[in-house]
């Protein structure tokens, strides 16, 4: 009878638009070199909602859409986005210090969060995440000198630190409010 | 007698055009959405050993409505990258599509460092849902 009902409940609950997690475990832990001046660890956000975000500033495309969808989600959520954290993992250490992101992503939403550190730790942490990150040589005399291909996709961690779902790149802002509303009501 | 056999093929063909109509224009229900790929438990330990092992193709297609939901579960004892995520052993990851269009993801389980999705609009009924029926009755056959 009971496994009725939680099934019942299962189905009737609404569903993330985000690919989910099941069950979800703690999502991995970092220590990165914040583009505030302080250590950027995910412990700091507990009680938050964290949206993580792999890229890199000189990214021509997807960070730049994926971020302004951020941003546009933030204000769709009205007084929520307090409880919501977006946080910005560099996968080129060897541009994007901490100054050059936090001036980045200040274009977006001032309250994003960025971090970065040695190579080696970077690569753990996107080791942890299941992230790819390759450098791509531009052609001889482009003034950008190289790209760099990566993983799109957003983390959507939640306020107990569990690595919840995973939104591909593309979707739109409502969809972001959608789920960080039902994550947000979750108990 | 002559008259029986017309009678019989008359019978057939209605039969025949009766049951294209039925999958031209009934409407198609799936009993589940997921398109399930698992990693069955021994995976790690067989690719150790040197077996090469396709689980997902590089290209997945899926129909909204119908099947729209890809559903990666790992069965095996150890964390796999399987498509665009890392999925712990015990856990799946399901993503649903509610728009047709071509999703790809970065994937180091492909030689080509890519996955993709193809989500295909819900067949109209006619000519595409039968097309569909056909399809699907091919593969269930092969």
């Amino acid at each position: 009878m009971l496994s009725l009902c939680l099934a019942t409940a299962a189905a009737a609950a609404p569903k993330l638009k985000a690919g989910v997690f099941e069950p979800p475990y703690p999502a991995p832990e970092f220590a990165l070199q914040g583009s505030d001046g302080a250590e950027l660890k995910l412990a700091r956000y507990r009680g938050k909602l964290v949206l993580l975000v792999f890229g890199f500033t000189n990214c021509p495309e997807v960070c730049p859409t994926t971020l302004a969808t951020l941003a546009q989600a933030r204000k769709g959520l009205g007084p929520e986005s307090a409880a919501v954290q977006v946080v910005y993992v560099t996968v080129d250490p060897e541009r994007d210090n901490a100054a050059r992101i936090k001036s980045y992503l200040a274009a977006f939403d001032a309250s994003f969060i960025g971090g970065t550190a040695k190579p080696d730790t970077l690569a753990g942490v996107r080791k942890h995440y299941g992230v790819v990150a390759t450098k791509l040589a531009h052609p001889a005399g482009d003034p950008s000198g190289y790209g760099m291909n990566h993983s799109t996709s957003v983390y959507l961690i939640d306020r107990e630190g569990r690595l919840r779902a995973m939104m591909p790149y593309g979707r739109e802002a409502k969809d972001f409010v959608h789920d960080l509303k039902l994550l947000l009501a979750a108990k | 007698m002559k008259r029986g056999l017309k009678f019989l093929a008359a019978a057939a063909g209605l039969l025949v055009v009766g049951a294209l109509a039925w999958a031209a224009l009934a409407p198609i229900e799936a009993s589940s959405r997921d398109e399930l790929f698992e990693i069955p438990a021994g995976t790690y330990a067989r690719r150790m050993a040197g077996d090469k092992i396709e689980i997902l193709p590089d290209t997945i297609r899926l129909t909204l409505g119908l099947k729209d939901t890809l559903l990666l579960k790992n069965l095996d004892a150890v964390p796999q990258v399987f498509g665009p995520v890392l999925i712990m052993p015990g856990q799946s990851f399901r993503l649903p599509f509610e728009v047709a269009s071509t999703y790809s993801f970065a994937c180091t389980a492909h030689a080509s460092g890519q996955m993709s999705v193809i989500v295909a609009p819900r067949p109209a009924p006619g000519w595409t849902t039968l097309s569909w029926r056909l399809q699907h009755l091919r593969k269930s056959v092969q």
